[in-house]
């Protein structure tokens, strides 16, 4: 085995190891630390993932996918099953956003654990077994691998938010695991009939339609499409979200909006795209029609919420809004636009509920309409806030601009009045996006401290800092130096939008 | 090397402005005076305000043939976006300025924000976020002056709209504060839709945002057009003008030296900057011109007459802000991109020297209502010549900055409307010289009225003994005014011609043609004075009567503003989130509640008693069995 597989190999099985020893361990903290450990551990196998040959240097025209590191070994062989895995410039940001994301959340568990759930040893278990699988669900280079790390992330997602959620966490968490298994099973469906058709399962092979019949591509990319709707979400199939984000405890809403829904825009570009590229030729208007009205609709819904942590999770719909109609330019423009934007959204998104999660437990209440003058009691804290709405909102020279501003500028590169319309429309929800970030820092930061923002302390907690700091400094980074996710998205990007018909 | 200096020139104050944003913000039981955080942070302030003017002066200097430098910054498949500088004498004046009026303010601010004997002991200015905005501010500012690509340019943009944002929400003490910052960035940001859109599509077409490449590239006309109208969105909610022009006003809640920031030499100045930046694309799409006249002549006559009405002292300055864009955007609608930088900068000296004195009013009197002041000459008389100056180069009084800066939008108007001189049609000349004669006799009304009420007459609170500000206020102030009397002279001085590339055409026209404003500036001004002569406590503002009400709101558009677009909105949000909750999630929850139906009904459907199962059974039986015979018969 090269270093490059061990190192694939090692960032699924240092998590998975890791998720059993905090399970075996008996003290309660020293297996939040051991977690915390193992998800350190983890980080660093996946950033150094980078080393591998970024450049093609084959005979002839360069294959769709090229992975960095691939490690192919067969798995089931009776059933032609294989264990591929491998990493590419599109992955590549989402399992690094993926590892840092869980290590934060471990870190933030070691210093406090939900209060009314279960111990913090099973929550730290459960988000290595969450991480296991979405780290999976990016590296699985064949369709029925992708399947089952997809399937893996669910039930340990489920009994986060029904172990350690809010007050109606059990309903939030039953609507979210049957929806989102709808949508599984309308990707088994898909799988088995791409893999019927093709006689493969391998990703690399099947990028760029592999020759499959049009009306094979059309079905198949309807199925992959609906699926990932769910998960992404893409507008009307977002119902489930604003529950599960709101219920959730602090951790698992960083971890499902930071990088649970990528899985759904990720598996769009990669799977849906990739394999059935005529089906998404075909059904990227209903697809950019779809995006593009969720985000003026979820602004609106955003500007007359009453909650805290609620308006955050709405606010997902509005910007995955934006990457999906990144996605459905079908362009260079378009994609690099949405790896970009999925990245800055899991940074900004999840900083957000982290301070959501930080004002709730320290005023005790979610509710706007008792959340005023935050920056009076603890200005450092609404200075945070402030700066990632501010974020959100897509502040130019901040990471949430160059999703949104360029999938803008895609749409309008795509000529035509269609598409120009859909970016028009888009701009403006991006205003709209503002109107309500900035009614929620009105609300919450400024006028006269309230009776519940009255009692919070000014200071913050080491481990707070600790777990807030990389994800501001991403969200600057990111914004400042773009090359950082979209130098190593360029080329795939290329080969992909190559073998689009 | 110049282009290095160009980089360093944003990135002194932004250095500055981050570090500061750093610095304990509050200090916490700390006494009135001076904590180590607040001198860290008026040193690293006044320290990036200083560096900045340094620079943008040794830019002045050198700056000869026009710089372009760049480097790709990100490529986002073929559409290239590059960090690069594009110096020019234009950019470098207006630097200049930008750095002066910051340094200023800065300086200012150390004695304005002060906790004063008369403030309760709960004040608490938190100096260093304060000075930190005001550098990321001018780091913006200076951004948007140099920048060579246009994202670039809208980082700038942007990140200034933010900035306003939180300077006007500084002062805790006053309600309205927040809302009115929330306003100045919403209404700027709905501009900024088109101005993003306005990008995308010349950037689009060029297949780069580089402004070079930019000016370069051939649009097609209707393209232009689209885009020219689409940038334009932008300029007039960053310099405020009509309709977008609602934010201003409201931003008087912030204190006074960010008035004089956002009015002088950032935010507002931007949009007219940015317009002379891609002036050549303008010059190609006469359509949008034509709309930036009328849009410039609303502006102007608009701003003036709300002026005339206000009793706030910061609330005029704000509405002739307003009306002296107005003559800049008019400028450009007329085709003179120079005479519009030249009252570009006149307007900053004599605005920020306006502001930072009414600033010592306020700080002497503790209100900013007229109606409250009067007879501050004989207690101010530093603030009051200094006022003076400031009134008189706004009103245009020769020989001050005012005079030779709007007798150059004048001349280009009037040379646009007799001889057709302009891009534009003709009848945009017409409206914008007309409209501009008109406001000059009005700006000299309300000027004439704002010096009589404040300084002049009676004292009208006999409890308040007012006195010139303190040194570190003074001073500002004083250095203000020389820039406010003198810059027109530099017309006559050809390095400053250079730079601001004059072409054949003078910068200032000595003739007849100066007679008629100035005839209308006496006449304002007279009005004005004979007004106050009949009743010295009385306001000259009753004079308009009825409509004096009107003038003073703004001609109601905060209320047309509200009832077209915020109320609107608010119930289309309370629809969608019902519809959201109650339609797509109730057909979810709807499917749920059916299936547990469904269930039940057929789970109660297997519940039976012994007889009716046997009974079941059986029929069952005999049905298979059936089956079993029919199709096996068949078969």
């Amino acid at each position: 085995m090269t270093l490059g597989q061990i190192l694939l190999v090692a960032a699924l099985a240092v998590p998975a190891v890791g998720a059993a020893v905090v399970a075996a361990v008996p003290a309660d903290r020293a297996a939040r630390l051991v977690g915390t450990a193992a998800a350190g551990l983890t980080l660093a196998v996946t950033v150094a993932l980078v080393t591998g040959d970024q450049l093609w240097t084959g005979y002839g025209a360069p294959p769709a996918v090229r992975p960095w590191h691939q490690l192919d070994l067969s798995w089931v062989p009776g059933l032609d099953l294989r264990f591929h895995l491998g990493v590419d410039g599109i992955s590549y940001p989402l399992v690094v956003l993926t590892a840092l994301l869980t290590l934060l959340c471990c870190a933030y568990t070691v210093w406090k654990v939900p209060a009314g759930g279960g111990s913090g040893r099973a929550l730290v278990a459960l988000l290595l077994v969450v991480e296991v699988g979405i780290l999976g669900t990016f590296l699985a280079l064949d369709l029925v691998l992708f399947f089952c790390f997809f399937e893996v992330v669910l039930l340990p997602m489920y009994a986060i938010i029904a172990g350690w959620g809010g007050p109606d966490r059990r309903r939030a968490a039953r609507k979210f695991v049957l929806y989102t298994l709808l949508g599984s099973v309308l990707l088994l469906v898909g799988v088995y009939v791409v893999v019927a058709a093709a006689g493969t399962a391998d990703l690399v092979a099947l990028t760029g339609g592999a020759g499959l019949p049009r009306g094979t591509q059309l079905a198949a990319f309807t199925l992959f499409g609906l699926a990932f709707a769910v998960k992404s979400p893409l507008w009307p199939l977002h119902s489930w979200l604003p529950d599960a984000h709101t219920q959730a405890p602090t951790v698992g809403s960083v971890v499902l909006a930071g990088v649970l829904l990528k899985m759904g825009t990720y598996g769009l570009v990669r799977v849906a795209v990739g394999v059935a590229p005529e089906g998404a030729r075909w059904a990227a208007p209903v697809l950019g029609v779809l995006a593009v009205a969720a985000i003026p609709i979820g602004s609106l819904v955003c500007l007359a919420q009453s909650d805290l942590k609620r308006l955050i999770a709405y606010s997902s719909v509005g910007h995955m809004g934006f990457v999906l109609l990144g996605v459905a330019t079908l362009t260079a423009t378009g994609i690099q636009a949405a790896l970009i934007g999925n990245i800055a959204h899991g940074v900004i998104t999840g900083l957000l509920f982290f301070l959501a999660g930080a004002v709730k437990d320290r005023a005790g209440t979610g509710a706007l309409a008792e959340l005023s003058g935050l920056r009076e009691t603890a200005p450092r804290l609404a200075g945070l806030l402030g700066f990632a709405a501010v974020a959100s909102l897509g502040l130019p020279g901040l990471a949430g601009f160059w999703g949104e501003a360029f999938a803008v500028v895609a749409a309008i590169g795509r000529g035509g009045v269609f598409w120009t319309v859909l970016g028009v429309l888009a701009a403006i929800g991006g205003a709209l996006t503002a109107a309500y970030l900035l009614r929620l820092l009105r609300r919450v930061t400024h006028g006269r401290p309230s009776p519940a923002v009255g009692r919070v302390a000014p200071g913050l907690a080491a481990a707070e800092l600790a777990a807030w700091a990389p994800l501001v400094l991403l969200a600057l980074a990111v914004g400042l130096a773009p090359a950082l996710v979209l130098g190593v998205a360029a080329d795939p990007v290329a080969a992909l939008v190559a073998v689009l018909p | 090397m110049t282009g290095l200096l160009g980089v360093l020139l944003p990135a002194v104050p932004l250095v500055a402005g981050l570090v500061g944003l750093l610095l304990p913000p509050s200090p916490r039981g700390a006494t009135a005076g001076e904590g180590p955080a607040r001198r860290a942070a008026i040193g690293l302030g006044v320290a990036g305000a200083a560096g900045a003017l340094l620079i943008a002066v040794v830019l002045l200097v050198r700056v000869g043939q026009p710089v372009q430098t760049s480097t790709t910054w990100v490529d986002l498949g073929g559409l290239r976006v590059t960090l690069g500088v594009r110096l020019d004498g234009a950019a470098a004046l207006v630097a200049v300025a930008v750095a002066a009026v910051a340094l200023a303010v800065q300086v200012y601010s150390v004695g304005y924000l002060r906790r004063g004997p008369h403030d309760d002991v709960e004040v608490d200015h938190r100096y260093p976020p304060y000075a930190a905005q005001i550098s990321l501010f001018t780091a913006a500012m200076l951004l948007v002056v140099v920048a060579g690509d246009l994202i670039m340019l809208l980082v700038g943009w942007e990140v200034m709209g933010l900035c306003s944002y939180l300077l006007i929400a500084h002062d805790r003490r006053l309600p309205e504060a927040p809302a009115a910052a929330m306003k100045a960035f919403l209404v700027t940001r709905v501009g900024d839709v088109g101005f993003l859109l306005g990008i995308a599509l010349l950037g689009v077409s060029a297949g780069s945002f580089r402004i070079a490449d930019v000016l370069a590239h051939d649009y097609s006309a209707g393209l232009l057009t689209t885009a020219c109208l689409l940038l334009l969105a932008g300029v007039a909610g960053k310099s405020a003008q009509f309709p977008l022009h609602t934010w201003l006003p409201d931003a008087m809640a912030g204190p006074t030296p960010v008035s004089a920031l956002i009015h002088a030499a950032t935010m507002v100045a931007a949009g007219v900057y940015a317009v002379t930046r891609l002036y050549p694309l303008f010059e190609r799409a006469p359509a949008a011109l034509a709309v930036l006249g009328v849009m410039a002549a609303v502006t102007l006559l608009l701003g003036a007459l709300a002026a005339t009405a206000q009793d706030d002292l910061k609330r005029v300055l704000a509405w002739s802000t307003v009306s002296q864009i107005g003559y800049m955007t008019g400028a450009l609608a007329v085709g003179s991109p120079t005479a519009a930088l030249f009252h570009l900068l006149s307007h900053a000296a004599f605005k920020a020297l306006l502001f930072l004195a009414a600033g010592a009013v306020i700080h002497a009197v503790g209100t900013t209502l007229m109606s409250r002041m009067g007879g501050l000459r004989a207690t101010m008389p530093v603030t009051f010549w200094c006022t003076v100056v400031g009134l008189g180069a706004l009103a245009g009084v020769p020989p001050l900055s005012g005079f030779w800066s709007k007798d150059g939008v004048l001349a280009a108007a009037e040379a646009a409307a007799l001889d057709g001189a302009g891009p534009a049609p003709a009848w945009v000349g017409w409206l914008v010289w007309l409209a501009g004669l008109a406001g000059v006799a009005v700006t000299a009304w309300y000027a004439t009225r704002l010096l009589l009420r404040a300084f002049l007459g009676e004292t009208r609170m006999p409890l308040v003994h007012p006195h010139d500000p303190p040194a570190l206020m003074r001073w500002p102030v004083l250095l203000l005014a020389v820039p406010a009397a003198l810059l027109g002279l530099a017309a006559f001085l050809p390095p400053f011609t250079d730079r601001l590339a004059v072409g054949e055409g003078e910068l200032v026209h000595l003739g007849p043609a100066l007679l008629l404003p100035l005839a209308l500036l006496a006449l304002g001004a007279g009005l004005a004075w004979a007004g106050w002569r009949r009743d010295r406590t009385a306001d000259p503002a009753r004079a308009l009567g009825p409509l004096g009400p009107l003038f003073a709101a703004g001609f109601r558009l905060d209320d047309v503003q509200r009832a077209l677009v915020v109320r609107p909105v608010a119930a289309l949000a309370r629809v969608a989130r019902a519809g959201d909750e109650l339609v797509i999630d109730g057909a979810v929850e709807g499917t749920a509640r059916g299936a547990r139906g469904l269930g039940g009904a057929l789970a109660g459907l297997h519940r039976a008693a012994l007889p009716r199962a046997v009974a079941g059974v059986l029929a069952g039986a005999l049905l298979i069995g059936l089956a079993a015979v029919l199709i096996g018969g068949a078969a």
